[in-house]
Order: structure tokens, then C-alpha cells, then sequence
């Protein structure tokens, strides 16, 4: 079958946790159909294409490159450039690529910090001798190489400009083939805002089936602590559900099961911080009357930080605790 | 890329850089001696993620979903033992009910979980055969070679089986429901019978499978005896959970560890964990190597002196008193019975290959026994599918058996149950020494000087650790890709003698 007429496509994993990928799976037998609009150059995942095959194309020779994962160490950034290089459209894949993810809660602590915890300071480490990976390592026979571990995460656009990112932890199948269909030369639906697709131009609120009865929140609690009452919106019984700082496009698919949504698909529509987005809307519902209630009221969010930037912390104002430091 | 050849005492060296067909990365160096035979290997491990640091500060009960994000592949291992950690961090007993939905759950999950190694990742190097076409040695190639209804199966069984993740948990990759106390949510009867029917649909895939199993793997006596005479044996310790009737279970039980000639080494709780288990560290990778405690460190070496363990599939067999399930028991003897000439399973399998025949008899265990769960009458229990959680007690451990090896999660919490400290023994970090060990055996069986290095010899390589289906993802906290490999032999210059690529 010749691949000559046909687009071509590339599916790359970075400092992610694979789930992207088995996301690209979950839309089925249509697979086949992409297989057929498009020849697949390269998915490690899948296929058998070598890194020396993606060098020898010609630059901007891929039509769409899914990229997902963020960029944690010197050969991810090393790809992540080639990959910008061969193809027409980068697309930042899933959460990690497009707003720095869960990984990228790293950022929070340091290189040393993160190595003191796995190597030393562990109850099952035994490490007197206090060795660390090496980048460069003389073994008895010769040397041993290992990428550079940077100081923090990166968001793919941190390292190369990115065309569209597409959000979710992982993306939900059916906005994936959405996407697919439209990268692939279907025409763009209206509800796609600037440089994001695969989502809503609205908030998971607006997709959730719980019911708002408009009551204040008069205390936040843990999940653990409690059974919510069936049917009623998470956030009014003190869950910080994080559904109205959160652009939908998954179908609150986390609400569905009882759970508080997390905001995995970064911030709505026009929205820069998803954090400061949240503390907004709670302003809105908590109730306290004075500065003082307010405050005693936001003592009581357990992680703040981890909470409304659990998926976003490269993206919002926070940034890193030493943005971009680490980087060759 | 690849700095070669720099030491004096180096002839030639070799690098499989990336390896393919396993969830995550590495790269393999082997070092040639002056007489063309392996000198030395290392199988590196590229990347750290951190989890357990930036785990810090997070409230104990966001564990559960946190930590599926460590791999996406295998979310619900998990998300099960951080639940489980998280159940002891609250001293919380759970319910029948709770028990048994993640117990149901989690089974599923092994059925779909094993099938995608079988069928995707190993199959191909059986199917097709080690030194088949490597544009075709593939699934696509499996699902021509095997026809379409066999193709339609296997679709379904991964469709079904996520299907199933999405009831219980929400989400199809990454479920949400396991938490301190139990689960998010309970099941009603229409699900119960929805899933009734896709147990009973992997009952049937799981004897599929282990027809095919036979049919084409065992019944050919070119990979019978790659399974039994080829560079792929090693015997070393063998580590799984194990019930009270010391018969396997993945989600719950006590972790029981044989020496190589199946003498009970250790029996222990969970939390006594790090009383048995140390991890070493190297310079030369970012992975650690976890060892008996018992025996020692005794390097990169197998045998009875050597704290090298293994925690797969056929380790769990050889700790097991048999299994539960009667599909699965008989299979289990015959396994035994043709490979040790000991149907009870006394005498434990070291033949590495071998282990993705084990595979396959857990992938029928699991199906067998998600479909004895499914149909208790407690299972759509209203009321017991969690208990609420008072004060924590600020400890907890929570092991299960993850596809890949016995995975702990270990949390220390303040008062308020936010937490301290983390750590975590995955799956594949149990069986990197093993792995390494392998590699090494194989290429030493199979390089030999003057011997044309082949891509099908390269892959021959590759299958000593595809065989523990490592997934370094999950090991790392990272998942960097899976590469096609490239072989390059270069003199002490570092110039290129020979190439075989795929």
C-alpha cells in the first residue's frame, strides 16, 4: 500500500506514564481507520521505527506529531527538538505535555531533594557508600552514559514552540478520534478555542449531571471523612471538586463515580492560572461573612497547592520553585 | 551518541539502544573481550521521576490517585496497593463487600492486562518466530498469522476489560474509585450483570489463549526447546503473595519467598517489608536493585548465596500451594508436571521463557476467579462497599501482586493524614537484577567470536527481557519510549566494525 498520497503521522512518549498511549488505543477498531488516512512513521509504542528513521526524513516531513509527556531529562529535550524539526504540526498530547501534568509536581522540590528521597533517605535503601547515577560512568570494560536529570519539569512549549494541545489525563477517547478526524483534514468544530481541541469551551460543571441546590459551603472536608449525598453537586458539600476551574470535555467522568473532579484538563477556555480560576469561584460559594471566616475557611484545604495545580504547576503563575533552572 | 571502546582493557563493545516491545526504556551495553566473547552487560534503566518525593505534602487520601500516574499502563495495581496503604494508615478493616469489588476489579484487570503482553509484546516472537521479518513480528503480524476471529478476541477482551474499569471506576484508563475504606461507589445490579457476562467472556478468552499457547508455542519442538535449552535459565529466589491456604492471590495475602530449590526462605506481613527487603544503588543507572536481606548483595550474580529474587508470573507459581480456580489448577500441573517432572509444583521453574507460559495460566486464574466474585449475592451490596474514616494511626503499607512483580506503596502521614514520607517497590524494580542477569546470560549464549551478529540474534536478546514484560515506567516513575533497537560493534576507536538494525 503506498503511504505517498496518504498524511503522515508520529506518536511519541516523553516523561509520561504511558496512559496517553493506551488512550490512543481506547478509540478501537477506528485505529484502523486512522492507519488508513495515514501512514504511521513512527509510534515506539506500536511499531517497529527507529529514531535513525525519523533523522534521515526530511524536515517538516511528519503532517501531525502527537507528543506526550513532559520534558524531564537531556534526550527527551533532544527529541522533542528533532520531532519540532520533521513535523508540520506539533500537538502537545495529554496533560503532561500540554500543561506539565501530575510529574510535574516535581517542581515543587528540586534534583537533590528528589535524589536524597529515592537513593538515601529511604527505609529499604541501603546506600552507605552514598552512590548516585552517574552521567558519565567508567565501568571496568568502558564508559556508561545516562541523560541528564534536570532540575524541573517542562511543558513541551516550554523547550519548542507547540501548534495545538490537546488536554486530559488521558485525553477521553471519543475527543481523541474528534481530534484525529479533524488533524487529519475534517473541518474544525466552532468549539474549538485557540490552540486547544479535544475540549469543551465550557467547564466540566456544565457537563456534570450532579445537582447545584445553591447552599454555601460552610466547611471543606476529605472524601475519606464522609459519604456525599447521592446526587448532590460535590463542591456544596465541601468537596473541592474542581469542575468549575476545569474546561470539560471528559463528561465528568470522575464525578460519575463519586469522585471530586481533579482538573486534569487545565484551565477553561481564556483562563491563564487554573489555581487563582478556583480560589475565584470559591469566593463565590463559600460562606463567609467576614475576612476572618474566609481565612479560617481556607486553612482548612489540606494542599492548596497540590490541589489547584495538581495538573498545571509549569503553567500557572506559581511556576516552578526555580523555573527553567537545571537546563543545559 | 554511544561512547565506545575507551577503557584499555576494552576490545569491542555493543549497544542495543533503544530496546523494544516492553513499556518504558532501556538500553543494553555489552562489552567484547579481545576474543570476541562477552566480557560484560549492563542494562541500563535511562530515567527517575520522583514520585516519592513530590508525594510530600499531599493529603494521604488523594494517594490512590495520585499514584496510577506513575504507569498507565497497569493504574490499577496502583491505585490498589496505595488504597491498601492507605486503609492501614486509617487502621480501617474493610468491609466484605469493599474487599471484594477491588478484588473484582483488580482480577479484571490482570485478564486485560496479561492478554496485551501475550498477544502484543511476546506473541510476536513466538507466532511469527524469533528470527521472522521485523516489519512483520509484530501484533499486526500475530493477528494475520492467527486470523481475524482470534484478532476479534483479543479487541474484545481489551474493550470489555476497559469497559469494566469505567463501571467500577469512572475512567477507562486511570479508575478513580479505590479509597481509604473501600470504594467511591458500589455496583448495582444491572452492572453486576454486565460484568458477570465479561468474566464469563474471559473465562472463555483466558482457554483460548492457552490453546494457542500450545498449538503454537508448545507443540513445536523449535521452541520447546528455545524454552528449555536455550540462554534463558537462572535460578534464583522466587517471590509472591500468597492466602492463608498459601495459594496465590494478586490483592491480598502474605508474601512468601522460596530459595531455588523451593525451601521456604521467608513468610511475612506486608509492612514487615523492609525487614526482608533492601535496594541497592548503582552509578551507572537510575534504577535501583532490590535484594533478600536474609542472603545479601552479592552482586549481579544468581543462585543460592545471591539475594537476586524474581517476582513474576512464574515466581508466583513457584511460592503457590496450587491455585484456587480448577481451569487454572489444572493447568498449573501441567505446567509443572512438564517442566520439573513434579506436577505438585514443589520444585520451582527457573526456565525464564517460560514465564510467559505462567502468564497465561494466571491471565485463566484471574478470569476464573473474577467470575466466582461476581456472582456472591454481597457483591451489590448497598451499604458495605466502604466504611468512613476516623483518625489516622500515620503508618501504613499496601502490597498486591502487580502483573509485572509484588508492589508495595509505604506511607508515614502527620496527625491531620497528610504525608511525609513515601516508598515504593514496584513490580519490575523487583526483577532488575534478574533481568540484567538475563541479558547478560543471553548474550554470552549467543555471541559468539566469529559469529555473524543477526537481527534475529539481536532479538534473541531482547526476549530474555521481554520475557519478565518489564515495564520501567512503573520501575523509574518515568516511561521514556520503546524504541527499535540498533546493534553497533565498535573497535577500541570507537569506529563502527558492524551494524544490524530493524
Amino acid at each position: 500500500m503506498s503511504t505517498k498520497s496518504k498524511k503522515r503521522i508520529a506518536m511519541f512518549w516523553a516523561s509520561s506514564c504511558g496512559g496517553c498511549d493506551i488512550s490512543l488505543l481506547e478509540i478501537g477498531g477506528r485505529i484502523l481507520d486512522v492507519a488508513e488516512a495515514a501512514g504511521i512513521v513512527f509510534w515506539p509504542c506500536a511499531m517497529d521505527f527507529k529514531y535513525s528513521d525519523v533523522e534521515s526524513l526530511p524536515d517538516g516531513s511528519i503532517d501531525v506529531c502527537l507528543f506526550n509527556g513532559g520534558v524531564r531529562n537531556s534526550e527527551q529535550h533532544g527529541i522533542a527538538r528533532l520531532l519540532r524539526r520533521k513535523s508540520r504540526l506539533l500537538v502537545a498530547y495529554g496533560a503532561c505535555a500540554a500543561d506539565g501534568g501530575i510529574p510535574a509536581l516535581a517542581n515543587l522540590t528540586s534534583r537533590e531533594a528528589i535524589f536524597e528521597a529515592a537513593y538515601h533517605a529511604n527505609p529499604s535503601t541501603e546506600n552507605p557508600e552514598r552512590i548516585e547515577p552517574q552521567p558519565r560512568w567508567r565501568a571496568p570494560a568502558g564508559e556508561l552514559h545516562l541523560p541528564e536529570f534536570y532540575e524541573t519539569v517542562f511543558r513541551l512549549s516550554d523547550v519548542v514552540q507547540v501548534d495545538v494541545e490537546l488536554p486530559g489525563c488521558p485525553p477521553q477517547a471519543e475527543r481523541v478520534w474528534e481530534t484525529l478526524q479533524v488533524l487529519l483534514g475534517a473541518p474544525a468544530p466552532d468549539s474549538w478555542a485557540g490552540g486547544r481541541v479535544g475540549c469543551s469551551p465550557r467547564t466540566v460543571c456544565d457537563e456534570c449531571p450532579l445537582e447545584k441546590k445553591m447552599v454555601k459551603v460552610s466547611a471543606f472536608r476529605r472524601h475519606h471523612e464522609f459519604r456525599p449525598e447521592p446526587g448532590h453537586c460535590l463542591l456544596e458539600q465541601g468537596l473541592l471538586c474542581m469542575g468549575p476551574a476545569t474546561r470539560g470535555g471528559c463528561g465528568a467522568l470522575c464525578v460519575k463515580a463519586g469522585m471530586r473532579c481533579e482538573g486534569c484538563y487545565g484551565p477553561p477556555a481564556g483562563v491563564p492560572d487554573q489555581g487563582a480560576a478556583m480560589i475565584g469561584a470559591l469566593s463565590g460559594i463559600v460562606d463567609a461573612a467576614n475576612e476572618e471566616k474566609a481565612g479560617e475557611l481556607v486553612s482548612q484545604v489540606a494542599d492548596p497547592t497540590g490541589t489547584f495545580y495538581r495538573f498545571t504547576l509549569p503553567a500557572g503563575f506559581l511556576k516552578a520553585r526555580r523555573h527553567m533552572g537545571g537546563q543545559s | 551518541m554511544n561512547h565506545t571502546g575507551d577503557s584499555p582493557a576494552a576490545g569491542r563493545r555493543i549497544t542495543i539502544d533503544p530496546v523494544t516491545r516492553l513499556e518504558g526504556h532501556g538500553k543494553i551495553d555489552i562489552f567484547l573481550d579481545e576474543n570476541g566473547e562477552v566480557a560484560d552487560c549492563y542494562f541500563q534503566v535511562p530515567e527517575l521521576r520522583g514520585f516519592e518525593k513530590f508525594c510530600e505534602g499531599r493529603p494521604v487520601e488523594e494517594m490512590p490517585r495520585i499514584t496510577p500516574r506513575i504507569c498507565g499502563v497497569c493504574p490499577e495495581a496502583h491505585m490498589m496497593a496505595s488504597a491498601k496503604a492507605c486503609d492501614a494508615v486509617y487502621g480501617i478493616d474493610l468491609p466484605p463487600t469493599a474487599r471484594m469489588l477491588r478484588e473484582l476489579q483488580y482480577n479484571i484487570f490482570f485478564v486485560t492486562d496479561h492478554a496485551t503482553h501475550f498477544y502484543a509484546l511476546a506473541g510476536p516472537d513466538f507466532v511469527l518466530g524469533p528470527d521472522a521479518d521485523p516489519g512483520i513480528r509484530n501484533i499486526l503480524g500475530v493477528i494475520a498469522k492467527a486470523g481475524p476471529e482470534v484478532a476479534r478476541q483479543v479487541l474484545q477482551c481489551r474493550a470489555w476489560g476497559h469497559e469494566a474499569a469505567s463501571i467500577f471506576g469512572g475512567k477507562p484508563v486511570n479508575p478513580v474509585n479505590a479509597i481509604p475504606g473501600g470504594m467511591s461507589k458500589g455496583i448495582n445490579e444491572e452492572e453486576r450483570a454486565r460484568l458477570e457476562e465479561i468474566c464469563s467472556f474471559m473465562v472463555e478468552f483466558g482457554k483460548l489463549t492457552l490453546n494457542i499457547l500450545h498449538d503454537v508455542v508448545l507443540a513445536d519442538p523449535r521452541y520447546l526447546d528455545l524454552i528449555l535449552h536455550g540462554p534463558y535459565y537462572s535460578e534464583t529466589y522466587s517471590m509472591g503473595l500468597v492466602d492463608e491456604r498459601g495459594q496465590l492471590n494478586f490483592y491480598d495475602g502474605d508474601i512468601r519467598v522460596v530459595d531455588p530449590h523451593g525451601a521456604e526462605l521467608c513468610r511475612y506481613r506486608p509492612a514487615q517489608y523492609a525487614e526482608h527487603i533492601a535496594e541497592r544503588v548503582e552509578p551507572w543507572t537510575y534504577l535501583k536493585f532490590p535484594y533478600l536481606k536474609k542472603v545479601g548483595w552479592k552482586g549481579l550474580v544468581s543462585g543460592h548465596d545471591s539475594g537476586v529474587y524474581r517476582a513474576t508470573p512464574q515466581s508466583r507459581l513457584n511460592v503457590s500451594h496450587g491455585l484456587a480456580t480448577p481451569l487454572a489448577q489444572q493447568a498449573f500441573e501441567e505446567y509443572f508436571g512438564t517442566l520439573t517432572g513434579d506436577r505438585s509444583g514443589r520444585r520451582p521453574v527457573h526456565h525464564t521463557l517460560a514465564i510467559h507460559w505462567a502468564r497465561c495460566i494466571e491471565l485463566i486464574y484471574a478470569a476464573e476467579r473474577a467470575l466466582d466474585l461476581v456472582r456472591r449475592p454481597e457483591i451489590t451490596d448497598p451499604d458495605s462497599y466502604r466504611v468512613v474514616c476516623g483518625k489516622p494511626v500515620g503508618e501504613g503499607v499496601g502490597t498486591v501482586e502487580a502483573p509485572r512483580g509484588t508492589l508495595t506503596h509505604h506511607y508515614i502521614t502527620d496527625e491531620r493524614g497528610i504525608v511525609r514520607k513515601v516508598n515504593l517497590i514496584v513490580g519490575t524494580t523487583n526483577n532488575y537484577a534478574a533481568i540484567c542477569l538475563s541479558v547478560k546470560q543471553a548474550a554470552q549464549g549467543l555471541i559468539r567470536k566469529g559469529a555473524e551478529i543477526t537481527e534475529g540474534l539481536l532479538n534473541r536478546i531482547e526476549m530474555a527481557f521481554r520475557a519478565y514484560d518489564p515495564c520501567f515506567g512503573c520501575a523509574t516513575h518515568a516511561l521514556p519510549g520503546r524504541m527499535p533497537m540498533e546493534l553497533r560493534i565498535r573497535d577500541g576507536e570507537g569506529n563502527v566494525l558492524a551494524a544490524a538494525k530493524r
